[in-house]
């Protein structure tokens, strides 16, 4: 039956290759700060299935770019191995499957909005025309300005119509919403939901932990370079949605602490103890039942930052 | 070659003005700063060359190579806003980038030679119709190696450095290329010989009555191409990282 189950493997194996848009093996980057060697990007498995949206999610620095960069072939990672449709990322650019925001990036100036997607999509095999490439990305009313003319949140918007001109299988976004208001983040998640996005591979970058709760069906938990959760959202929610519980507390059994309803971890810092929760009022309640000498109480959201760090910090490695 | 690519690479250059009017004008000023004064000399130094002819070849070698090379600085400025990495995520080649950069380099060479021709002629200069073509072709090939200088200069200059870089560069190249004084002999003439300055400088001399290139010109200015070329396509595929 051995023989069977290889076979079986063999086949899973092909098949996720063939349906995999984005499949990553323990990519690793390092660069040089002063004496100091980091590795931004430390041992990252991504794998994303053909009409996936998936998050990236994770605090600044976490190595969201970096690992965007390794995956679009802009760099080079120093150990692993990064694929697009099965190939190299490069020949995937060179079909023009991808369609791409960088984070850091404005648009060349001296040309109208028309103009400058016009002369992006000439570069493809298969464009979209103008209109369509304005009207999906919604800003028909900047056609005619001039690049250097436009705000911050206008030149985001035609940035995401110039990675929209290629048509493409695969689009990556690294912080699309960055700059925007909130308003315009609305508004351009709207624009994702209404068919930019429909039967396409979609990764994007986020600090937002809304932003990959509406809109993703996946997210992948970034922290220090490392891969802390790959997850659906919804379970990703429930590990990064947390409160923490911080109180003086001197004769308490750390384990106990730790086991009390609604609590995930618990730290000590001499007589303080801090709860890091998954439901605080549970926590809250029961904490107080066992130990009402419990004192200075205090709860918090903890932020993705909070999270994050606390996922690592636990050696609660790659899943 | 892209014709819808190219013809927004030249337009969105010819509309920034004050781009292609410095690449124009600082060398038509100067022209009529050394000409002007002088334009009624007619036999310069005992040669039979009028002051006009002479300081508007001269001028031609210079605004030529200027021009060309100032591309540089639009190129960094593209990649100090991440235009350069959005480029390398399309299917656009390295060939096809630099075919565009070449011709936008050349269209502003050629607007800067007939503005230079045209002035020069306001001061009276006559050449028969061969002697002005063979003149700005043999120009237009010696300006091969600056293109790919600027090409190059631009993909490793941050956009900050290289107005001062390009402008040094560009001025040292000039100066032992004998743009400004004539070098006839000895070591500054040896070290000459081998910049391929120098030979547009003959190219531009040729209406002068010079001999125009001899076998050690074309080996010089061909063998800068391939350096700089090679630089330059080197630093253009290097050039990925986030700046």
């Amino acid at each position: 039956m051995a023989s069977l189950d290889s076979v079986e493997t063999f086949v899973r194996t092909q098949r996720e290759q063939i349906d995999a848009s984005v499949e990553a093996r323990g990519l690793v980057k390092t660069y040089r700060s002063g004496a100091r060697i980091v590795r931004a990007v430390d041992g990252v498995d991504v794998s994303i299935a053909r009409g996936e949206t998936v998050a990236l999610l994770g605090p600044n620095g976490a190595g969201k770019s970096t690992t965007i960069d390794l995956l679009l072939g802009l760099l080079e990672p120093d150990a692993g191995e990064a694929s697009l449709f099965g190939g190299p990322p490069q020949e995937a650019v060179a079909a023009g499957r991808i369609g791409s925001m960088l984070q850091t990036g404005s648009l060349i100036r001296d040309l109208d909005v028309q103009e400058l997607v016009e002369m992006m999509a000439s570069v493809y095999p298969h464009p979209l025309c103008v209109e369509d490439t304005l009207r999906q990305a919604r800003i028909e009313e900047l056609a005619d300005r001039r690049t250097q003319t436009l705000s911050g949140g206008e030149t985001q918007r035609v940035r995401f119509a110039l990675a929209l001109v290629s048509d493409p299988d695969l689009l990556v976004l690294d912080e699309p919403t960055v700059g925007m208001d909130v308003e315009a983040r609305r508004a351009f998640w709207t624009t994702m939901r209404q068919g930019a996005a429909h039967g396409r591979t979609v990764l994007f970058a986020t600090h937002y932990m809304d932003e990959a709760d509406t809109y993703a069906d996946r997210a992948i938990l970034m922290a220090h370079g490392k891969v802390v959760a790959a997850a659906p959202t919804t379970e990703i929610k429930g590990l990064v949605g947390t409160r923490t519980i911080r109180a003086t507390l001197s004769d308490a059994d750390d384990a106990d602490l730790g086991a009390l309803e609604g609590v995930l971890q618990m730290e000590r810092h001499g007589d303080v103890v801090v709860l890091n929760c998954s439901d605080s009022d549970r926590a809250i309640r029961a904490l107080l039942d066992h130990y009402p000498e419990a004192r200075d109480i205090e709860i918090a959201s903890a932020g993705l930052e909070d999270a994050f760090v606390l996922l690592t910090s636990d050696g609660n490695g790659a899943s | 070659m892209n014709p819808v690519y190219l013809r927004y690479e030249l337009l969105r250059t010819f509309r920034n003005r004050r781009y292609v009017l410095f690449a124009i004008l600082i060398p038509v000023a100067l022209y009529f700063a050394t000409a002007g004064p002088s334009r009624g000399e007619s036999d310069l130094a005992g040669t039979g060359i009028s002051a006009p002819l002479y300081f508007m070849v001269g001028l031609a070698a210079f605004g030529g190579m200027n021009a060309v090379v100032s591309i540089g600085g639009r190129i960094a400025a593209e990649r100090s806003v991440g235009w350069t990495r959005q480029l390398r995520l399309t299917p656009l080649s390295t060939r096809g980038y630099f075919r565009a950069k070449v011709a936008t380099a050349y269209a502003l060479a050629l607007v800067t030679l007939g503005v230079l021709y045209f002035s020069g002629s306001t001061l009276g200069v006559r050449l028969p119709a061969g002697e002005w073509l063979r003149m700005t072709g043999l120009i237009l090939i010696g300006l091969v190696p600056f293109v790919a200088l600027g090409i190059f200069l631009g993909h490793i200059l941050t956009a900050e450095s290289t107005g001062p870089a390009i402008g040094g560069i560009t001025a040292l190249f000039a100066l032992l290329g004998g743009t400004w004084f004539p070098i006839q002999n000895g070591v500054m003439h040896d070290i000459a010989e081998a910049l391929p300055s120098y030979w547009l400088v003959q190219a531009s001399h040729v209406s002068l009555g010079g001999p125009g290139w001899t076998g050690l010109g074309w080996f010089v200015v061909a063998a800068w191409t391939v350096a700089l070329g090679a630089l330059a396509a080197r630093a253009y595929r290097r050039d990925t990282q986030r700046i």
